[in-house]
């Protein structure tokens, strides 16, 4: 009955309706537009101030873009200070870390999913309960830990404990995918005369592919982030990580005479550099890594 | 016959892990053993860097350390000095909770309006998104460089832009009243298009269309189809989001430790920049351990509550 009543009048119900929707449209371009300008804005000016001349980074007012692009500025980093060594620390800390948390949370989560042992449910329970415990409680001990080892000044604290499990969150993550996959798989195998260690390797590990590279990011990412980690165990110069070096770049920048404000800013784009490339390679494990931690909760 | 023959007589020749593990067959030691074998790493793990720490921890919280000489038991006069001596502890406190008050509900609102613009379907969708990521990619140091340049009292392009409208723009970083605001910029130009926003969007897309279409019929306008339908519908992810967001602002170090060390005049000194300081400069580590379970127990608490909360709001469709 009311639809009867509708017809009539919906031709123009509609046409006023796909009005609004096109005027909705346009003013959600206009807004993203505006939005994604303001926000890429800090990136344009800092890349852009990358390739001006020492003296246009202190022009006013200053000028959108430089002159003439000064790529030189890139090569003198390296010159100025140890950038070349930070990276490569940089690049040994986190490979070492996300090598060491995905292969080593990998068998421990095959253990949690696919064998029956004394006290499992009870680890388990304390391996969840050790998510909410905030780092800075753990952090003085293990400090005096690595002191007694005489790694201090050295980088096997900020990549050795990845070896040991990987953390709660890898381990949970991996054990709940792995519990998703059939139990007939691995009986096959084993009726096949495979034995664990195969299965997991061959059976198991291919289909933990995509999981297994969204943590790997989410390492990644987290280690070449950190900072608190390398200033309390880096002291020289030639042992730090990227974050700890530009900050170091920073705290000394502009030594007599010489601004080199034009040349931080070179450091600082190539210190983001290899996060933005990881980013738009692996854009899919990124995204699910991200949703992954959101479902966690 | 001869199956079962070997059921009934394998518990009396139990080897002894058999029996100290209190298995009945073979099989079963064997699989537990394994199991052993594959957690190793963790039970060491979980051992050495998490519950030995944590009561190493506890204990240092009750005495008094200096790494030098030996820890002197003191009971809880680490406590007791936190809340009534250290003339630092409250105001770093209270900064601390002042900055997780304005970044978390501006930060979260914002992430939620760019998701609600970002999921109408729009084609360049992938386009917007990966912008709004962006600046969540920055590592923290990077960023308190980058801001420090921009927001350069002199020739930064911020006060430049507001002299143009007549504004004359103030230290920022470096001014006592704008330092704290300067963080506040910076941590939300990271924080709106990063995870968070992602999180929103796979909570908006979880919505069903149904949902909307009754909505539609019911004649509801765009305000009442995000109150009654996509809000309730997300309130799970934004209660995620909201603890998360909580526990990542109190935690705030390294954007304020590299753009200001915690200045000017403490404007900055943040909680984790004042337990860094004493455990690592001072190397008080006795106190720097109880600062350490002061700062968890507030965690834990103000994560407790919200979940109390959440029962009044947070609507799970499974239920």
């Amino acid at each position: 009955m009311t639809s009867t009543v509708a017809v009539p009048r919906s031709s123009s119900v509609f046409r006023s309706m796909s009005r609004r929707r096109r005027l909705n449209k346009i003013g959600s371009y206009v807004l993203l537009t505006l939005l994604a300008a303001v926000f890429s804005f800090p990136w344009f000016w800092t890349v852009t101030s990358s390739l001006r001349s020492a003296d246009e980074v202190y022009l006013f007012p200053p000028p959108l873009f430089p002159r003439v692009a000064q790529w030189g500025n890139y090569p003198r980093v390296f010159e100025l200070v140890l950038f070349g060594k930070w990276f490569i620390n940089s690049v040994i800390v986190v490979s070492l870390a996300t090598l060491g948390n995905v292969i080593s949370a990998t068998v421990v989560a095959y253990s949690f999913a696919r064998f029956r042992w004394r006290g499992r449910e009870a680890i388990f329970a304390i391996t969840l309960a050790t998510m909410m415990l905030p780092a800075e409680v753990t952090l003085i001990p293990q400090y005096l830990l690595f002191k007694q080892l005489g790694w201090i000044n050295s980088i096997r604290p900020l990549w050795v404990p990845a070896w040991f499990g990987g953390g709660a969150f890898s381990i949970f993550l991996l054990r709940q995918f792995v519990m998703t996959l059939p139990r007939e798989f691995d009986e096959a195998a084993e009726i096949d005369g495979a034995s664990t260690l195969r299965i997991l390797l061959q059976v198991l590990v291919p289909l933990m592919k995509p999981v297994l590279a969204t943590i790997a990011v989410i390492v990644f990412i987290g280690g070449w982030d950190d900072f608190m980690g390398p200033l309390i165990y880096l002291q020289s110069a030639e042992n730090f990580t990227i974050a700890l070096g530009l900050r170091y770049f920073a705290a000394n920048e502009g030594q007599p005479g010489i601004p080199t404000t034009h040349l931080l800013m070179a450091a600082t784009v190539m210190s983001t550099t290899p996060i933005v490339v990881l980013f738009f390679v692996a854009q899919r494990y990124f995204v699910q890594g991200i949703v992954m931690s959101g479902i966690k909760g | 016959m001869a199956a079962s023959t070997a059921l009934i007589t394998a518990p009396r020749n139990r080897s002894f892990l058999t029996r100290l593990l209190g298995y009945h067959t073979q099989a079963e030691t064997r699989e537990c053993l394994l199991g052993y074998a594959y957690a190793a790493p963790w039970l060491l793990g979980l051992l050495i860097f998490v519950l030995g720490p944590v009561l190493v921890s506890l204990y240092l919280s009750l005495t008094k350390y200096d790494v030098i000489s030996n820890p002197v038991f003191q009971g809880i006069a680490n406590y007791k000095r936190a809340f009534f001596e250290d003339e630092q502890f409250w105001p770093s406190l209270g900064r601390t909770f002042k900055f997780a008050l304005i970044v978390v509900p501006v930060g979260t609102t914002g992430s939620l309006l760019l998701a609600l613009l970002l999921n109408q379907g729009l084609s360049g969708t992938n386009v917007y998104r990966t912008l709004f990521f962006l600046p969540h990619l920055t590592p923290a140091v990077a960023m308190a460089i980058l801001w420090t340049f921009l927001l350069h009292p002199v020739v930064g392009p911020v006060n430049y832009v507001l002299s143009l409208v007549g504004i004359k723009g103030p230290g920022w970083f470096s001014d006592t009243q704008w330092a704290l605001p300067s963080v506040v910029i910076a941590s939300l130009w990271a924080g709106f298009g990063g995870n968070r926003m992602m999180i929103f969007l796979a909570g908006l897309q979880g919505v069903p269309q149904e949902l909307y279409d009754a909505a539609d019929v019911d004649g509801a306008g765009v305000w009442h189809r995000f109150w009654h339908v996509t809000l309730p519908m997300i309130s799970p992810t934004l209660f995620f989001n909201l603890i998360m967001g909580v526990i990542g602002a109190l935690k705030v170090f390294a954007l304020a430790y590299v753009a200001t060390s915690g200045g000017p005049s403490w404007a900055t000194w943040f909680y984790a920049i004042h337990l860094y300081n004493w455990s690592f400069n001072y190397f008080e580590m006795g106190y720097g351990c109880a600062l350490a379970w002061i700062f968890a127990a507030i965690v834990v608490v103000l994560t407790l509550i919200q979940f109390r909360l959440s029962r009044r709001w947070v609507y799970y469709t499974g239920e």
